[in-house]
This record gives structure tokens, sequence and C-alpha cells, in this order.
């Protein structure tokens, strides 16, 4: 036996194989030799094309280049400028806003673009939960929105919304979507896809590839590049090889994860056809210390340590955090120390500590706060409160993310000295959600990205964000209730000034601060790469020091401007070629193993 | 076993068909637990669906409990179990959370590539390793014995990304002869044949190397326990020469174990190899339930962890008759 049976084991697979390989779609986008491509190596996947469905950011990405919005952000200043709205007026309740849609702007399919489409795209959200998926939260505070001619709009909010110039709602045309039979099910993946933003969507393989053809009738005009092609990694070295050898032009920050680590960034450094850019981030890293969890009626709940509840405690513990240390030491100083919740990449609004109020690292006076404030230290060295429970912390981080393990033992070894014991744990990102959600935590190490308006990320430390009564509907990021930061986050949503409400912004980050439910422990780079030695340097945001991906727009992808084609002597060949010879040689070796058996046998 | 008192049976339809049922019914009763277990096994885990998709976005109480509601999170599991079972009962597995698609239309998109990749390496892992095991253990003590061992062992205890990784570097990216992600080229001249053939090189080189040395010691251990067998001293007896001593005799008695493993690994090559497709960013059913583990997305769990059970449990009642064929002694 042996010989035939492995043969039938065999056949199928090679049968499967042939009949897979011929059943494969056709590569996308196929290359006329004059076509100049954007290849962009994406590190995640695409959930949906459906604007009102996709959360992930490369989705979200996508959606930006197919479809414009109301009003765009400067790429330089960061603030509101026209997009699909020319001009607006807002009334002095700032209760109803009249926008002027530009005329003369088209569908990719050549119809007009009207006010019609832009209140047909605001109503679906209001009438239909599956369309608020995504997005559902800038039209929360609509009352109503009605088109008094093909020109404007006329949006009245039921309370002052200090987002309506930053509704990142893609608009999309109302001549395709009313005729979706239901949006919760719609894939939106008719090719080409029907848009108004720089590129149109004209080809999507899932888990592998996304094509992009500039819009010709792009009102702001047609892009310097042809074609906008996303390829999927799920590795990064891999995007980084891809990079080097040319067969992808640009490696973006990533979203949340999967962007460039610090030490393959360093590796591009002697790559002379390669352009590194290193970019201010938009995120922040915190570590959140339990305040007292509550409900929105003030009844306790979770179990976070009561000596957390101390604010003098908390302090303490800033003090006692280098934060300059993690920059060098764990971003390889590909990064900012942390100061507040709005990032400096939002200098309008960022607010960082000075003279009296900067808490230096210092773990003697840390000591010294804990000293005074009554946590004498035990026989073991371990501090205990007025109620003699020892000051020992749980600290949780996400497992999927490498730096938060060595967070946590920074954090440890830094607390130890301050007479506090640490016990670091790295769970599922999922349960780590739900246990900051639940207030089942004593430290906590999260992060959030934040966007260039920031009344969202402020929102979120007020007493209203704590969950209700059956403990659901929380959206609190720290579990933070404070009368002052609250009167304070009223004051600048309805302040009309943009100095003045920059201005209560910075107060309500120095109360945070002063307060102290979390550590914002600092701000990482996003990191970029792309072949210079084919593209012109792209439009960053912010200009300078911004990313070219995953901005607040689309102006980086708009901005490609090819230099030259790309060099194609590669050697695909000689790999076939090594494939071919290897099944050959194995086949003949088996072969050949056949025959001598045979001859042997014979000769018996 | 062979019981002596017992006489053997002839081989008929109907002791075929009572030899089949038990094991069939034993196959449905395990798969009608697995999909019990499916349901209830993800709701154990650590995490809320709705909180972990709105994680880091701008959203309000109002959203979440919407999108609560959309799920189904918010009815009572004994309801949400019933939705399941009458579900699977049509042939629909639900809706994944996260893709708002069909989960059977998501894994009918991964299985193929799945099944390519791990189905090949695990037929060209069993064939070398049970070529290389039969060889190693004729000729134990050589140095073509302790060398195929050595080399075997300690390409087993290489965790596969790290693995991966050095070949991607050196045969993708250093020298440039193959891709370094994906199954297919975004452009390309080839043939789609060559093309998926030359992505498919490296991550299946790695998943051979990775796995072959666990048929490569069964088949080792087992030919060894035939070695001092006295039906081979006589068939050196009848002057056959010593290959053949080894290739008719030797090898197929010792092949049963290695045989019943090979099957026991063809059911799970449905469920990927979540370290090699991320490495070579292979788009297969490994990453797949990945992903959904980080929601989690439930529908997406239940409905892979049904198919790769289904998978198992169709192979080992295959792998269960097939050894009734091979070995005669199991044929009571």
């Amino acid at each position: 036996m042996g010989r035939g049976r492995f043969g039938l084991l065999v056949a199928p697979w090679l049968v499967a194989a042939v009949v897979l390989a011929l059943a494969a779609p056709p590569p996308a986008g196929a290359q006329q030799p004059e076509t100049t491509t954007l290849r962009v190596a994406s590190t995640q996947s695409v959930d949906s094309l459906n604007p009102f469905l996709a959360v992930f950011a490369s989705s979200t990405e996508l959606g930006r280049l197919m479809y414009e919005f109301l009003t765009a952000y400067d790429p330089r200043t960061q603030q509101p400028v026209p997009a699909l709205a020319e001009s607006w007026t807002v009334s002095p309740d700032r209760l109803t806003w009249t926008f002027t849609i530009r005329s003369g702007a088209q569908w990719s399919d050549g119809r007009p673009i009207t006010a019609r489409d832009v209140a047909f795209t605001y109503d679906l959200m209001l009438r239909d939960a599956d369309a608020r998926t995504a997005n559902g939260n800038f039209v929360a505070t609509f009352a109503s929105v009605t088109t008094p001619d093909a020109r404007t709009v006329v949006i009245r909010t039921k309370t002052p919304q200090a987002t309506m110039l930053a509704l990142d709602i893609p608009i999309v045309p109302r001549h395709v979507w009313e005729r979706v039979p239901s949006i919760g099910d719609h894939r939106n993946d008719e090719l080409p896809v029907v848009g108004s933003g720089p590129f149109v969507l004209t080809g999507y393989v899932p888990e592998q590839f996304v094509t992009l053809r500039a819009n010709d009738r792009y009102w702001r005009g047609r892009p310097a590049v042809d074609e906008v092609q996303f390829v999927l990694f799920t590795n990064t070295d891999a995007a980084v090889q891809a990079l080097r050898r040319g067969e992808v032009d640009l490696i973006g920050a990533g979203s949340t994860s999967g962007g460039m680590t610090p030490a393959q960034f360093e590796a591009l450094a002697d790559d002379p056809g390669v352009t590194r850019n290193r970019a201010t981030g938009r995120r922040y890293i915190e570590l959140l210390m339990n305040p007292g969890a509550a409900t929105r009626e003030g009844i306790p709940i979770g179990d976070g340590h009561p000596a957390l509840v101390d604010v003098r405690v908390r302090q303490a513990i800033d003090r006692g955090i280098d934060r300059d240390a993690l920059v060098r030491r764990l971003l390889d100083g590909y990064g900012q120390r942390g100061a507040s919740i709005v990032p400096p990449v939002y200098p309008r609004y960022h607010w960082s500590p000075a003279g009296p109020a900067v808490r230096r690292f210092d773990l003697g006076a840390a000591n010294r706060m804990l000293d005074a404030a009554g946590y004498p230290r035990g026989p073991d060295g371990v501090r205990a409160g007025p109620d003699g429970q020892a000051l020992r912390f749980r600290l949780i981080g996400r497992g999927e993310r490498a730096e938060d393990a060595r967070v946590g033992q920074f954090v440890r070894g830094w607390l130890a000295d301050l007479g506090i014991v640490v016990v670091p744990r790295m769970v599922s990102g999922a349960a780590l959600d739900e246990m900051t959600t639940d207030g089942s935590y004593d430290l906590a190490i999260s992060s959030w990205g934040v966007n260039p308006d920031p009344d969202y990320i402020l929102s979120l430390h007020t007493c209203g964000q704590r969950p209700g009564p059956d403990g659901r509907g929380s959206t609190t990021a720290s579990f933070f209730c404070d009368a002052r930061y609250d009167a304070l986050y009223a004051r600048q949503l309805a302040e009309l000034d943009p100095g003045r409400r920059a201005g209560l912004v910075e107060q309500m980050q120095q109360r945070l601060h002063d307060q102290a439910p979390a550590v914002v422990l600092f701000y990482k780079n996003a990191l970029e790469a792309y072949r210079s030695d084919r593209f012109a340097p792209f439009q960053v945001q912010p200009d300078p020091g911004g990313v070219i991906t995953g901005q607040n727009g689309y102006w980086g992808f708009y901005s490609a401007r090819p230099l030259a084609a790309r060099d194609d002597a590669d050697r695909t060949a000689i790999g076939v070629g090594v494939v071919a010879l290897v099944v050959l040689g194995g086949l003949t070796a088996v072969l050949l193993a056949r025959r001598r058996r045979t001859g042997a046998d014979e000769r018996e | 076993m062979l019981d002596p008192a017992r006489p053997v049976p002839r081989r008929t339809p109907h002791h075929l068909a009572h030899r089949l049922g038990p094991r069939l019914v034993g196959g449905l009763l395990s798969l009608l637990s697995v999909v019990v277990l499916g349901f209830f096994l993800f709701r154990v885990l650590p995490g809320d669906p709705a909180l972990t998709m709105t994680r880091g976005r701008p959203v309000g109480a109002r959203e979440i409990a919407e999108l609560r509601a959309r799920l189904g999170l918010d009815r009572p599991l004994a309801r949400q179990f019933l939705d399941y079972l009458a579900g699977l009962a049509r042939g629909d597995l639900g809706t994944s959370y996260e893709f708002r698609r069909p989960v059977a239309e998501l894994i009918g998109e991964r299985i193929g590539p799945t099944l390519l990749l791990v189905g090949t390496a695990t037929v060209l892992a069993a064939l070398l390793g049970i070529w290389q095991g039969a060889r190693a253990g004729w000729r134990r003590g050589t140095r073509f014995d302790r060398r195929s061992v050595g080399v075997a062992l300690t390409l087993w205890s290489v965790p596969p990304f790290w693995l991966g990784l050095v070949v991607l570097l050196v045969l993708a990216g250093g020298l440039g002869l193959f891709p370094v992600r994906g199954i297919r080229s975004p452009d390309t001249s080839l043939p789609v044949v060559l093309d998926v053939a030359h992505h498919l090189a490296l991550p299946c080189l790695t998943l051979v190397a990775a796995v072959y040395a666990q048929y490569l010691l069964v088949m080792r251990a087992s030919l060894l326990a035939e070695m001092d067998a006295d039906y081979l001293t006589t068939a050196r007896a009848i002057g056959l020469r010593d290959d053949q001593v080894r290739r008719r005799h030797a090898v197929p008695n010792a092949l049963l174990p290695t045989v019943t493993l090979v099957f026991l690994h063809l059911g799970l090559v449905v469920s990927g190899a979540i370290a090699v497709e991320t490495v070579f960013s292979w788009p297969g059913l490994g990453l797949l339930v990945y992903q959904a583990l980080r929601v989690p997305d439930l529908p997406l769990l239940q409905g892979t962890f049904v198919v790769i059970c289904a998978a198992v449990i169709v192979m080992n009642t295959l792998a269960d008759l097939l050894l009734q064929v091979l070995d005669p002694r199991v044929r009571w």
C-alpha cells in the first residue's frame, strides 16, 4: 500500500487548488501602461462601503474620498472651510443654521448636486435608525431639515450644537439612495459607486484591494493621480518591505493599531527613494484613576479602590509618573509628553500646565504629599489609608496593544517607590471597555483620538455621561463629575466668539488637570513613509507637521502628484520559476522513484 | 480489538449499515452539542459588542442603545437562543455584527484561500514527514536519522510567526523572489494559477516547515515499534532487498497512527492558521475568527465555530471508517 493512497490524498487538493486558482477573481484595476496609481498599504480591513454603516477608520477614509461633505477642515488652519456649502449663517440663538450649497457641483454620473441631496442625507438619518449607525451623534440634536430652494438647506436644532461646521457625514446622491429598500442591508458596491468626492470607487475585492479612480467631475478639479489603490496588509513588516521594493507608494499611520513601529520607521532612514513623515498625533494615552464611579444619580457602582476617591492621592500619583521617561524609553522619542486631553496638534484649544500648576516628576514630593494626606507606610513599606486599607491598586491594560504592558511595568516601578503596590493585568480590548464602563477598575490604560472640534472629548467628562440607574447608557471616559467643569462645558457650547470659546476650553482642561481623574501620559507620533522618487510631497494636515493619511479630510490623497512611473523590473519571473522548478522536480523525482521500483520489482 | 471467540463475520451491506449507523449517530450528537455550546460559550466571553463597536467614536448613550437593540442584544437570552436555533435550521448562520453581511457569505469568501493554504501544507507536510520518518526510523541512529529529527524538532519549536517573518524578509523582501502579501497581485500579467501559486509558495513553505515534525516523529516511532517484528525477519529470509522490506512490509504496518493523525489535521484545516495567515496577509478564516473574537462578533463566532467543528467531526468519522478499510483488525 502507500503510493496509490497517497495519490488519492493529493489529487483532490491539486484539483481544488487548480479550480480555486481559476475561479479567483481577476486582479482589481488592471493597469493601463499610462495610468498612474498611488498604491497605499492599508493595515485594516473594510467593514462596509456603505457610509452610513462604515465605522472602521479604513472605511471612513474611503468615505472621505468618495463623498464630499458640507464643510471641510482647512489643512493649514484646521478651521472649517467651504465644501459643498459655499457659505452659511447662524441665528443669534445658535439654533438655526442656513447653508448655501454651491452651484455647478456634479455627482460623478453628471447629475447636479443640490440642497435636496443634503437634506435627503440628514433626513434619512433622522428617519432610519440604521442610517444613524456610523454618524448618528451628529444629528442627535436636529429638530428639522428643510430646503426652501435648490441651493439652501436650513437646519434647526433643539439645543446649540458645537459641531455644526464639522458634520462628519458624507452627503449621498438622493437619486441613487432613495431607491435603496433597506439601509442596514445595503452594501453600496454597485461599481462605479456614484459619489461627489475627489475619487470614485471602481473596484473592491474583500480583504485584498480597494481601487478608486480620479473623479473627472470633482468640483475642486480632477486629482493629478489617475488611481488610488488600497492594498491590505495584516503585517506591517511586510508593508515596509513592499514600500522598499516599490510595490506600494505610501504607508499611512494606521488607526488605533497597525502603524509602523519606531524601529521600522528608523530602518527606512537610509532608503534613498523613501521619504518619512513624522507627524504629531491626534491621540492621547492616559492612565485612568477611578475617582469613585457612580451613576448619574450619584449611586456608587463598580469596585474602585476608596483611596483613589481622594484627589490628593491622584495628584501624588501624577507626580510619581515620569512622562519624559515614557516618551524616551517606550516610544524611542517618537512622541510628546502628555499634558491634557486636547493634543498639541490643535494649538488653538490645547492647554498645558505652566508655572505652579506643573506637577513635575518628583518621587520625594509625591511621598511627602501622601504623608501629609494621611496615608502612612506600614511595616512592609506599603501605605494604608485612614480606613486601614492598603494602597494596592489593580492596573488593567489592553493585551492587544504591546505598549500597555510596558506602561504597566513602568508605573508599577514608580509607584512602588511611593509605597503603592500596583498589580498590572492585561485583558482583551473588549473586556477593558466593559470594565472601565462598569467602573470595575482602580487604574486603567485608555486612549482616545481627538477631532478638531474638542466638544465631544470634553463632553465625555461631564456628569451626564455617567450611566443611568440601570448601569446602562454610560459614555463617560473617566467617571469624572464636577460642577465647575460642567458649568464651563455649558458656557463653551453656547459661546459664539471663537477666541472666548478657546479660553473656556482651556479652563476646562485646567480643571481636569487639577482634579486629576486621569494622567495624560503621552501623545504618540503618527509615522508614515512614501516613495518620494515616484510622488511629490503630499499635503499634510495640519501643515506643517501633520499626517498624510487619516486626516479630517481628503487633502493628502487629493494632492498626490506622480513624478515617475513604477519601476516594474522585479524578480517575479524568478520566483515563479522557482515554484515551477520545485513542483516539476518533485513530480519527476516521484516518477523516477516509481520507475526504479517498478524496474526493481520486475527484476525480482 | 480482535476477539478470538467471536467468529469473523462476512462483510455484508447489513453489517456495513450496523457499523456506520452508530458512528453517524455519534457524529450527529457531537454536532448538536457543538450547536448548543457554540451559543453559550461565546456569551461567557467578557466584553459588550455594542461597547466595543462604538469605542473611540463620537457616540452618545442613545446610539449605543439603538445599536444594542438592532443587534438583538437587549432580548432575553432564551429568545436569542431560539432565534439562533431557528436560523440554523433554515441554514442561516446569522449576520455579522461588524461586517453587516451574512456569516455564511463571509465564511464562504475566506474558506477557499484557507483550504488552499492549509490543505496544501497539511498534505505536503504529511508526505514529507512520513517519507523522512520512515527512512529515519529504518536507519535509526545514523547521521540521517539524527539530522532529520534535529531539523524537524528545531522547526517545530520555532514560533510560526517568527519563522514566517524570517522567510518573508529573506525570500520576499531581501531577494524579491516572492510577493510579500496576499493571494493575488493587484497588477500582474501572469495567469491566475501561476500568480496564486507564486503567492502560495512562502506561506505554504512556512506552514510545512512548522508542522511536518509531528508526522515525522509519529511515523518514526511506529516504524521503530515494527522493527523487531517476526514478519520482517521472514521477509528478509525470503530474500527481499532491504528497501523492499521497508516499503512493502514495515511502512504499511506502521502507517496507521500517522493516517489517523493526518485525518485529524485535515479536519482542522478549516480552522486556518492564524499566525501564518497574518504574516503573509493571507485572506483566510483564521484571521476572520481573530477579528470576530476582538468584538466579540457573536454570530460570526458561532458560525465559524459550528463550521470548524463540523469539519472536524466529519473528518473524524471518515477517519474511523477509513481505518476499518486500512486495518483488517478493526473490522471485528
